[in-house]
């Protein structure tokens, strides 16, 4: 075996497996376990032996078998090569597995997490003679026509500058750039390592003040997340939980996106690795898998190996927001991360407290949505760069009141809720507009103020209210039948139904409606908003609501979002039914601005 | 006693074996002595009777394992002898698993002789890479127009059947094996079956419909009765999956799997889960149970640069009709949808009774349209689910507030509800509906609504396709 220390596997349970026989062993270490030299991690430490998470099946293992303690945490390998990658939860790329083993993971398979074999053409920053300090950039690589790969000074690393290795191009092993530190001399490579369970540090945190643009007009108006803020996305199975993100990975405005498929179909990795590939980014033209890493441990893949993706995911993410950019990281599903970590303690004779789970669950679902937010960059030049975190959480039986989404819902400053009533009805997103909430909302009204009308917070709030207003008034039609409802009422329903129809749902997969800028959100808002508010009036002064029903715009409000003439025709159709309206007034003999 | 075991044993095994276990514990075994056994051994057990039994090593120490025996426990006692056989449980695979039928412990219980050629496969399969996934998108046509229709299935796909004891999940399922075939193909596909703690006539009901069906010599049969030992139903699905595996990605034929009753697997996972003495989760089922179900659903799919597809179709019944119990609920994570059966429609002499608004297929969206089935298909089913849930409501309001009370609109929905249930879901079970008459179906119901309400459907469809245009 290697140089690390040895010992023997002394009992085998499933993917917990009790060792002896090495001295000094520490919590958190990389251990391989039998003559297959399966990867696991030190879980427990005791006088005379140690338990081990084994990443991968262990089937066939026997006591006695060797156990090499390798005196390492678990980390991931961090430089280019990680951008259009599919890793699995231990950061192994899934392409090269492939290579080895077939279409099928066996395992203990060794590969490498970046190639060594790639070259990427390196351009020093960094000159003979300077001195450099922890984070400061030394030189960049184009990783990928869409990103620059910036490379940083180890956070254990600062002194001045020996050598510097001139432009060209290099494997991630070979020594690029040479420091001497205290009378030792440190060479750098284009790769370093991190343990994925400490969050990376940075200089400083900053208020969270600019939105993630996602397209989807529901969360963008109405329940949004800023650049480095994280929500939660709960819902039962078949609301379209993996949908919605899928469409924020592939269309926000994020510059890199780390997508952890956590104990998920397989399926869907296929699937987002075509759409990945096919869909570019509509700046450069290039496959947006170029600004994406994917890691996929599916539901069939080790259960202890979906404990460590959550982390390794967040620290890749980590990793590019100190480069200076904004990074999205998904986990779909942190349920099953929740459940990796109960299964895990429940072989250990861990307490269970609720539902099984150990007590320390909320600690570390806290523990990894702090690794969101949006910081400065340690070292120099200033940069700075954030972490979203999007959350799947799937409830048992969809009830909201079960601890991992308890808990979820007290780290983040968002929820979308996503609700069976309306995904049965084909709504999608079938994200629910009483339940939901996002805390970003007060302060991106700045954002929108700014950047899109002045008047977008007050339509905002309208909007809310017309839905809150048709809830209830639904709530009486199912009392006492709609066509007891006074006028007033029913075009409350009407115009809801617009609004829901024509704003709220946004299914389209490909065209005009997939993704919907903020400016036409606006626009569409406010057609929809001042056609109730107008309409009221009308009501109000005894114009028949059958009237207003009957008007022909009514069907192309809920239409125009996907009229590929876009902004246009929005507003042109605002035109039109204000016109209607206008029409209408003076043939009821009322006059324009409602104040006769 | 002994003597007579001791002589069995000399017959039966050659090389070590052990005397005595310290503890009979449920079906669980701890056996002592100077070996180390492997994770998942398989153990031979020869009883004080001669009887032999198997067993599978749960956990192992220096000196120590535990060993579940997997068959009946009756009878057995701590006076075993104990065989370690060196290696896992494993099936033989080869053509000749073909028009065969096996128990859960790979046995044949059709009077022919055992597997001899092939290949060793451990049952538990290893998961498909990822990346090494096609994703499915060859639409199945079932003739079942709420499934056509509303629920495309396509070739690698897994989609269950959420039923309730009494509904006719098996006839949808026969229907469906009966009548399957990918579109311009006329292919039809092998099927393997693994019936789960089934009653003999449900399994016979499945046998006869094959015969009838001519498919026999295509078809493989994994069979574990009620009557049969409660570990074993645990192994069945997985030895139905290997060959299934072996006969999509090795043979490349295209396989339809179906397994049914997954209810009783749920319940000897919990059964076994308990007799290990481990932390029970939500109504006593293991906490392991999604992964555990993962194991046996992923295995589905189709697989880059090899021909065969393997499409499961597993049957639950759901306790008590709910759907929010942990079988059908963790099973809804992991498949790729649901077609649930509703008790009410059945009531109401409607075949197949499925209940379309809670049913979902997630990889319709890429079986169907044109080019596939047909461009209308895609809106059709969207403004059919629209359309069906308003009538539903319009329903469920009328009975409280009376059909008058309801607005004209709300009145109009509540017809076309009624036709959709009558025209376009009910069908017989030798009726066999291509995609187009399932499509001009809808069209017909959907005909029933102004043409204003079809939102959901582009102008240029509407004028191609509703009757009122040709």
């Amino acid at each position: 075996m290697g140089e690390g220390r040895r010992g023997v596997v002394a009992k085998v349970s499933g993917p917990i497996v009790v060792a002896k026989g090495v001295e000094g062993v520490e919590l958190g270490e990389v251990v391989y376990v039998g003559e297959e030299r399966l990867l696991g991690e030190v879980v427990r430490v005791s006088a005379e032996s140690f338990t081990i998470q084994v990443y991968e099946d262990t089937e066939g293992l026997r006591p006695g078998e060797p156990v090499e303690a390798t005196g390492r945490l678990l980390t991931a390998e961090l430089g280019p090569g990680l951008l259009a990658a599919v890793f699995d939860g231990i950061q192994r790329p899934l392409s090269e597995v492939a290579k080895v083993s077939g279409p099928f993971v066996r395992r203990g398979v060794r590969v490498n997490a970046l190639p060594r074999n790639a070259r990427w053409h390196f351009k020093p920053l960094a000159r003979k003679g300077a001195k450099l300090s922890p984070g400061d950039v030394f030189g960049v690589v184009q990783e990928t026509p869409l990103v620059e790969h910036r490379l940083m000074v180890p956070f254990d690393v600062s002194g001045r500058v020996r050598e510097v290795a001139p432009e060209g191009d290099y494997t991630v092993e070979d020594p690029v750039l040479t420091l001497e530190s205290g009378g030792r001399l440190v060479e750098l490579t284009l790769k370093q390592e991190w343990p994925v369970r400490q969050p990376r540090p940075h200089a400083g945190a900053l208020p969270l003040t600019e939105p993630l643009i996602t397209g989807q007009r529901v969360i963008d108006a109405f329940f949004p997340v800023a650049k480095g803020g994280a929500v939660a996305i709960p819902g039962g199975f078949g609301t379209g939980k993996t949908v919605t993100l899928h469409k924020i990975a592939m269309h926000s405005d994020s510059r890199i996106v780390v997508y952890v498929g956590c104990g998920e179909r397989g399926n869907e990795i296929a699937e987002m690795l075509e759409e990945f590939s096919k869909l570019t980014d509509p700046a450069t033209g290039r496959p947006i898998l170029e600004r994406s890493v994917i890691i996929a441990n599916t539901s069939n893949m080790p259960v202890s190996a979906r404990e460590a993706s959550i982390y390794m995911g967040i620290t890749i993410a980590e990793y590019y927001r100190d480069q200076g950019y904004d990074v999205t990281l998904i986990a779909d599903s942190t349920s099953r991360w929740a459940e990796a970590i109960r299964e895990a303690a429940s072989r250990l004779g861990e307490i269970p407290v609720e539902e099984g789970y150990p007590a320390y669950l909320a600690d570390s679902i806290a523990r990894f949505y702090e690794r969101a937010g949006r910081v400065r960059a340690l070292g120099s030049p200033e940069r700075v760069g954030s972490v979203t975190i999007l959350g799947a959480v799937s409830p048992p039986g969809g009830d909201f009141s079960e601890p991992v989404t308890v808990y979820t819902l007290r780290f983040v400053g968002g929820m979308w809720a996503l609700d069976t009533e309306l995904a049965y009805r084909r709504h999608f997103p079938a994200i629910n507009w009483i339940r939901s909430f996002s805390q970003y909302a007060d302060t991106l009204e700045g954002w929108w103020s700014k950047n899109v009308s002045p008047d977008f917070p007050q339509y905002r709030r309208r909007a809310l209210r017309l839905l809150a207003l048709a809830s209830e008034v639904e709530s009486i039609a199912s009392v006492v039948g709609e066509s007891a409802l006074p006028d007033e009422q029913r075009l409350v329903l009407l115009a809801s139904e617009i609004l829901k129809e024509g704003f709220l749902r946004q299914t389209a997969m490909r065209g005009e409606d997939v993704f919907c800028k903020p400016e036409k959100q606006y626009w569409l808002l406010k057609l929809m908003i001042d056609f109730f508010e107008r309409a009221y009036e009308l009501v109000k002064r005894r114009v028949p609501v059958e009237e207003i029903a009957r008007i022909p715009e009514i069907y192309e409000m809920q239409r125009v979002k996907e009229d590929e003439r876009g902004l246009e025709a929005v507003k042109e159709l605002y035109g039109r039914v204000m016109g209607r309206l206008e029409e209408l007034a003076g043939k009821y003999g009322l006059r324009a601005g409602g104040s006769a | 006693m002994s003597d007579r075991l001791l002589e069995k044993v000399a017959e039966l095994y050659s090389g070590k074996v052990y005397r005595g276990a310290k503890e009979l514990r449920g079906s669980l075994l701890v056996v002592e002595g100077p070996f180390s056994a492997a994770y998942g051994e398989v153990v031979r057990i020869l009883d004080a009777d001669g009887r032999e039994r198997v067993g599978r090593v749960l956990e192992t120490g220096i000196g120590y394992a535990l060993v579940e025996v997997l068959g009946e426990v009756e009878g057995l006692s701590t006076d075993v002898a104990i065989k370690f056989t060196g290696s896992t449980f494993k099936v033989r695979v080869s053509e000749d698993v073909l028009g065969r039928m096996f128990n859960g412990r790979f046995e044949p219980i059709d009077g022919m002789p055992p597997i001899v050629r092939g290949e060793l496969r451990g049952i538990e399969g290893a998961p498909i890479n990822p990346v090494a996934r096609e994703y499915p998108r060859d639409f199945v046509q079932t003739g079942v127009s709420a499934i056509d229709g509303m629920l495309s299935l396509v070739r690698g796909q897994k989609l269950p059947i959420f039923s309730v004891s009494g509904l006719p999940h098996n006839r949808l399922a026969a229907q469906i094996a009966r009548q399957a075939t990918v579109r311009g193909e006329g292919e039809s596909f092998a099927v393997v079956f693994a019936g789960i703690g089934l009653r003999r006539e449900e399994a016979e009901f499945f046998i006869e419909q094959f015969r009838e069906l001519g498919a026999l010599d295509r078809m493989v049969v994994v069979l574990n009765l009620a009557e049969d030992p409660v570990v074993e139903r645990l192994m069945a699905p997985r030895i139905a999956l290997t060959i299934a595996e072996y006969l999509a990605f090795d043979l490349g034929m295209h396989v339809l799997t179906i397994m049914t009753d997954m209810t009783n697997y749920c319940e000897a996972l919990r059964e076994i889960s308990a007799a290990r003495g481990e932390v029970p989760g939500r109504l006593g089922y293991p906490g392991y149970m999604y992964s555990d179900l993962a194991t046996i659903y992923e295995r589905a799919g189709m697989i880059k640069g090899r021909r065969g597809s393997l499409t499961l179709l597993p049957i639950l019944t759901m306790p008590g009709g709910d759907l929010r119990h942990p079988i059908p609920d963790l099973t809804g994570y992991i498949t790729e949808g649901q077609v649930i059966l509703s008790q009410e429609l059945h009531a109401r002499g409607i075949y197949p009774p499925v209940n379309v608004l809670p049913s979902l297929s997630r990889l319709m969206k890429s079986g169907i349209g044109p080019g596939r089935t047909r461009e209308d298909h895609p809106y059709v089913a969207d403004q059919l689910y629209d359309a069906y849930s308003r009538g539903v409501r319009a329903r469920d309001l009328a009975r409280i507030v009376g059909e008058m009370n309801l607005s004209e609109r709300m009145r109009l929905y509540l017809k076309f509800a009624d036709a959709f249930e009558s025209e376009f879901l009910s069908q017989g079970f030798y009726e066999n509906r291509s995609v187009e008459e399932t499509l001009d179906r809808a069209w017909k119901v959907l005909s029933i609504l102004p043409e204003e309400e079809l939102v959901r459907i582009p102008q240029r469809i509407i004028e191609k396709y509703h009757p009122k245009y040709r």
